[in-house]
């Protein structure tokens, strides 16, 4: 009787220590721990973000990634109010935005490119296709000096397109967008006028009479296609999306080049990013290079708590690195190799609470 | 068989009934203070937003015709005059057409089971998405409305009210989609008035010798006046809030014109394109702009009451 007793409490005693020792000796039960990251911010590349979370999900089904496509300042201001774990911004973040947030949360804010963009004119103009508009006849376009298609300025640069007798239609972001801020960005570096005038901004008080505010990349995408002899900036992809033709641009070498991922990418190259990542190119130079392209950030903090950190390290560098290869389809240049690995370097920067 | 039931007996009410009798009267008290109390709530919140930039702009607030939040320069009169432009040109057109069809589903031209179908028809209207009627307009009335706009801006250009050859979105594109948005309101409002009326005073109308059209004319719409003025203050307040298809269909051009061909913009479509990107100044301003936008339809409202009441009276003294 004793013995039995003593062997069924080795028993019970032995198989409570295994049961114990179990779940940190059989690994899988500690990651498998859902993860959740929110971020949100930029619409400019939300296609793009979109595609590479939900990839990232299918690889790793523990790390879960939200992103609100709410436009530039919103996702800045969301980062301001610790609300989100990562915020996203066409027009990065100011000095004194970054102060903020450093004053208002208590970490930094660290301003992570993640993949390049171009702004592309669209128009539309029936039987015309490969229209050229040279420097400042773009600027004079949007400041309503030039209001008919078949102006003497257009017609020089365009000796093989008749173009006819007709109002032109200028289209704009009703809304404030990163994307109009890349727009007048370079128009401001091209013309005087403008940089002294509407200024380099997301909703600049746009000058030319008639001219036309649209919602969203594809409210104007809509918009210039329903009205003949309408023209109109959008993000590359929503030209694509929306089968308007896009124009040839003039850059700073004097060539007409087109919006093709070759000619962002010559645009890319051969810039050198500061050490807090935020360059704008509002005229690259080059001969090949398209004249408005733009990065986009990804806004993280510098510190997260562990469990958090390690997931958004590991999407973070799947996205520089095998995710890069969906840029190209969604109308996105891949970041150039030297640019990707600097920004690898400050997400292994990034640390623990 | 049992004795036949007695339900009231001439008894005092119990203390359970009173009690019951106090808390409904003290509730749907409590609960109408609560309505007037969130409008106040409303007003405070927004206008405690708008009070900076109110400050700051003072009256030319509501008369400069720039809005740039890089020079924080804020003025609503385009957007102001947008609002009540776009929605007086809805009532007229909606107002004519929705009276015209609600005399038609209730005067007796059609078989009682085509009127019904009829009303439940242009009732589903109203539970058509506003963004739908923008994508409606964008796509098939600013292209089917160019035509027309053009000859008549070729014939009449000299006129202001047809100054320039519009070829994309223009008021009176977004004004006729929302005459078509308000017409539901009106129609059922109206039509309900109308039958309404008494049969006893038509057929006396009849016996007296009145044509059909004599009757409509001269006793039907005079004695459902005032409901037909009741539709139409509803349908003007919801032109006047009207959002997403006015800012898909009239340009969103912060610019004061007279001319029907001309992008304009409303004080709603302001709001809803520029608030979700608004920092700082241009914040306050937003709010500012949505307490004018309060303000009017508030205005839209009592005076459309006085007049109502006004009317009644008249009536009443004539009959």
């Amino acid at each position: 009787m004793s013995f039995r007793k003593s062997a069924l409490s080795t028993f019970v005693a032995s198989t409570l220590v295994a049961s114990a020792m179990l779940p940190s000796g059989c690994g899988p039960s500690q990651d498998s721990a859902e993860v959740s990251l929110s971020g949100s911010g930029a619409s400019f590349p939300s296609p793009l973000y979109t595609t590479w979370f939900g990839e990232y999900r299918k690889a790793h089904p523990t790390v879960r990634i939200d992103y609100t496509s709410k436009g530039s300042s919103g996702g800045i201001k969301d980062v301001m109010e610790g609300v989100v774990d990562f915020g996203a911004s066409d027009a990065a973040m100011t000095d004194a935005e970054l102060e903020e947030v450093a004053r208002l949360r208590g970490r930094g804010v660290r301003m992570l490119p993640m993949t390049a963009g171009a702004v592309v004119i669209v128009y539309n103009l029936a039987g015309v296709s490969g229209l050229r508009i040279p420097r400042e006849t773009l600027a004079s376009i949007y400041l309503g000096e030039i209001t008919r298609w078949d102006d003497p300025r257009l017609v020089a640069a365009n000796p093989d397109i008749a173009l006819p007798d007709l109002a032109i239609t200028e289209v704009h972001r009703a809304d404030g967008s990163g994307t109009t801020y890349a727009f007048t960005n370079h128009l401001a570096s091209i013309s005087d006028a403008w940089a002294n005038g509407p200024g380099v901004t997301t909703s600049p008080n746009w000058p030319a009479e008639g001219g036309i505010g649209a919602k969203k990349n594809d409210g104007v995408a809509a918009m210039v296609k329903q009205t003949p002899g309408a023209i109109g900036y959008v993000e590359l992809s929503f030209a694509n999306q929306s089968g308007l033709p896009t124009a040839l641009l003039q850059n700073r070498a004097g060539k007409f080049v087109p919006a093709a991922i070759p000619n962002i990418q010559a645009a890319l190259a051969g810039t050198e990013l500061p050490a807090n990542l935020r360059l704008f190119l509002p005229d690259p130079a080059g001969a090949d290079s398209y004249p408005i392209v733009t990065y986009t950030w990804l806004l993280a903090y510098e510190s997260y708590p562990a469990a958090k950190l390690a997931a958004l390290q590991e999407v973070l560098k799947w996205c520089l690195t095998d995710g890069q290869r969906f840029s190209e389809r969604l109308g996105y240049a891949p970041l150039p190799d030297a640019v990707a690995s600097r920004v690898i370097e400050v997400v292994g920067s990034l640390h623990a609470e | 068989m049992s004795p036949p039931h007695v339900t009231s007996l001439p008894r005092p009410p119990t203390a359970g009934e009173k009690a019951v009798d106090v808390t409904f009267r003290h509730g749907t008290f409590a609960v109408g203070l609560g309505v007037l109390g969130l409008l106040a709530l409303i007003v405070v919140e927004i206008g405690g937003v708008a009070a900076p930039a109110l400050r700051e702009q003072g009256l030319q607030f509501l008369h400069g015709e720039t809005w740039d939040a890089n020079q924080q320069v804020y003025g609503i009169r385009p957007q102001i005059w947008g609002t009540l432009y776009s929605s007086t040109i809805a009532l007229v057109v909606g107002g004519v057409l929705g009276i015209a069809v609600a005399l038609f589903i209730s005067q007796g031209f059609l078989p009682r089971k085509l009127e019904l179908l009829l009303k439940t028809v242009i009732e589903l209207l109203a539970a058509i998405p506003s963004v739908v009627y923008g994508l409606w307009g964008i796509f098939f009335v600013l292209p089917a409305l160019r035509p027309v706009t053009e000859a008549i801006h070729d014939a009449f250009g000299d006129f202001a009210l047809f100054s320039p050859r519009s070829a994309g979105p223009n008021l009176l594109g977004g004004s006729l989609v929302l005459a078509i948005m308000i017409l539901p309101t009106v129609t059922a409002v109206s039509r309900d008035a109308f039958a309404a009326v008494p049969g006893k005073v038509r057929e006396a109308a009849f016996g007296l010798g009145a044509t059909r059209w004599e009757c409509i004319f001269g006793v039907v719409l005079p004695t459902a006046s005032s409901g037909v003025f009741g539709a139409l203050v509803l349908a003007f307040g919801r032109a006047l809030g009207e959002t997403m298809a006015l800012a898909m269909l009239l340009g969103n051009r912060n610019e004061f014109s007279w001319s029907l061909f001309a992008p304009s913009n409303t004080l709603a479509s302001l709001i809803a394109n520029t608030f979700p990107e608004a920092t700082g100044t241009e914040r306050n301003a937003l709010m500012c702009a949505a307490i004018v936008l309060l303000l009017i339809t508030l205005a839209v409202n009592v005076l459309g009451t006085l007049i109502l009441a006004r009317t009644n009276r008249r009536l009443r003294g004539l009959a």
